[in-house]
């Protein structure tokens, strides 16, 4: 009986050797990342062909002159206040969030269903903020295939207005946010699913809070994707 | 063997519990708000003043905005605590999302010169 074991025989530990995941984190929670991969495509298509279409544009809706009000307060002269104040509401829901996962980690119910609570209110904020942008901008006469007249145009161009172009910026503008707040609409009716599970005690009797990550996840991709339409529609 | 698996396995709960800590999650967040700061005076202050043209302030927001993405999905989602396969399995796909742009922006600055209006 000889006990040592030949190179060949020895059962190797690395991450890619077999018999468990190399990526070692629970499936639902790999699942979510590839979710968000795939949606990730989907918003960078969305995302990709409004630069494309802008790029290759003479003129276009300046954001300045477009995105000037705060509705409700100030009409004219307080260019990206009010959306400034709704990229401060998201990610102030995400900071909330990630404090929610992190109370999740010692096991702390209240300090979760507290966390929770409060990402759930930034994400109803942010939409009725989104609510108010879009009532706006509708008021003015933009829509799906609907944009101003010629003397309003005249005040939203820096140049000689386009009406191709308005149109363009109206089709694109409420498309990808329209599905950008539809992500956070549904961000918020997951996060409410999952606080009334944390308050009945499910994951407690689990042990793990793991489900609260996952979410979490989602949440932050809400976020991540409203950085990048902040930029390209109201910055660039 | 097995004794060395646990060995592991414990080392790897250890380090993510250290890693998102509150003190971080706030620091993470200042970042973050200082950055979109720093997109509010560009926009609102140093291009309206002619202080940096136009064409220097967007590739400027570009880069700050991939800082900002960078600290949300590697501190926020975690990603920079997760196993090195999951972070190429994500990372990697997203070069084409990137190919993808270089291509089309290329292409539109010819499709300029087919408009007729």
């Amino acid at each position: 009986m000889s006990t040592t074991v030949s190179p060949i025989d020895e059962v190797k530990t690395t991450p890619w050797a077999g018999g468990r995941s190399p990526f070692a984190v629970e499936y639902g929670k790999m699942m979510m990342w590839f979710f968000l991969l795939s949606d990730a495509f989907t918003f960078s298509s969305l995302l990709i062909s409004y630069g494309a279409l802008r790029f290759s544009s003479n003129a276009w809706p300046a954001p300045d002159l477009v995105f000037q009000s705060v509705p409700g307060m100030i009409e004219h002269g307080a260019p990206l206040v009010f959306v400034g104040l709704m990229t401060f509401i998201l990610i102030m829901s995400s900071v909330t969030m990630v404090l929610a996962v992190e109370a999740g980690h010692r096991n702390a119910k209240k300090e979760v269903i507290g966390w929770m609570i409060g990402t759930i209110i930034g994400g109803l904020m942010f939409l009725g903020c989104q609510a108010l942008e879009w009532s706006h901008l509708h008021s003015e006469g933009f829509w799906w295939g609907a944009i101003p007249n010629m003397e309003t145009l005249k005040e939203l161009f820096h140049g000689a207005p386009s009406t191709t172009y308005a149109h363009q910026f109206a089709n694109l503008f409420f498309t990808i946010t329209g599905f950008h707040g539809f992500h956070v609409f549904s961000g918020v009716v997951i996060n409410i699913i999952i606080t009334i599970n944390v308050l009945k005690g499910t994951y407690e009797k689990r042990g793990s809070y793991l489900m609260v990550e996952k979410v979490g996840l989602y949440w932050h991709f809400v976020d991540l994707v409203w950085v990048f339409v902040f930029t390209f529609f109201y910055l660039v | 063997m097995s004794s060395e698996t646990i060995h592991t396995e414990h080392h790897d709960d250890h380090a993510e519990h250290d890693t998102m800590t509150k003190k971080r999650i706030w620091n993470v967040f200042f970042i973050l708000l200082g950055i979109t700061v720093i997109e509010f005076i560009i926009a609102l202050w140093l291009v309206p003043q002619h202080h940096i043209p136009v064409t220097a302030a967007n590739p400027i927001y570009i880069v700050l905005t991939l800082f900002k993405a960078f600290f949300i999905v590697a501190y926020f989602m975690h990603l920079k605590f997760e196993r090195i396969g999951l972070v190429f399995a994500i990372i990697v796909p997203v070069l084409f999302i990137i190919g993808l742009i270089l291509v089309l922006t290329n292409e539109s600055h010819h499709w300029i010169d087919l408009r007729a209006f």
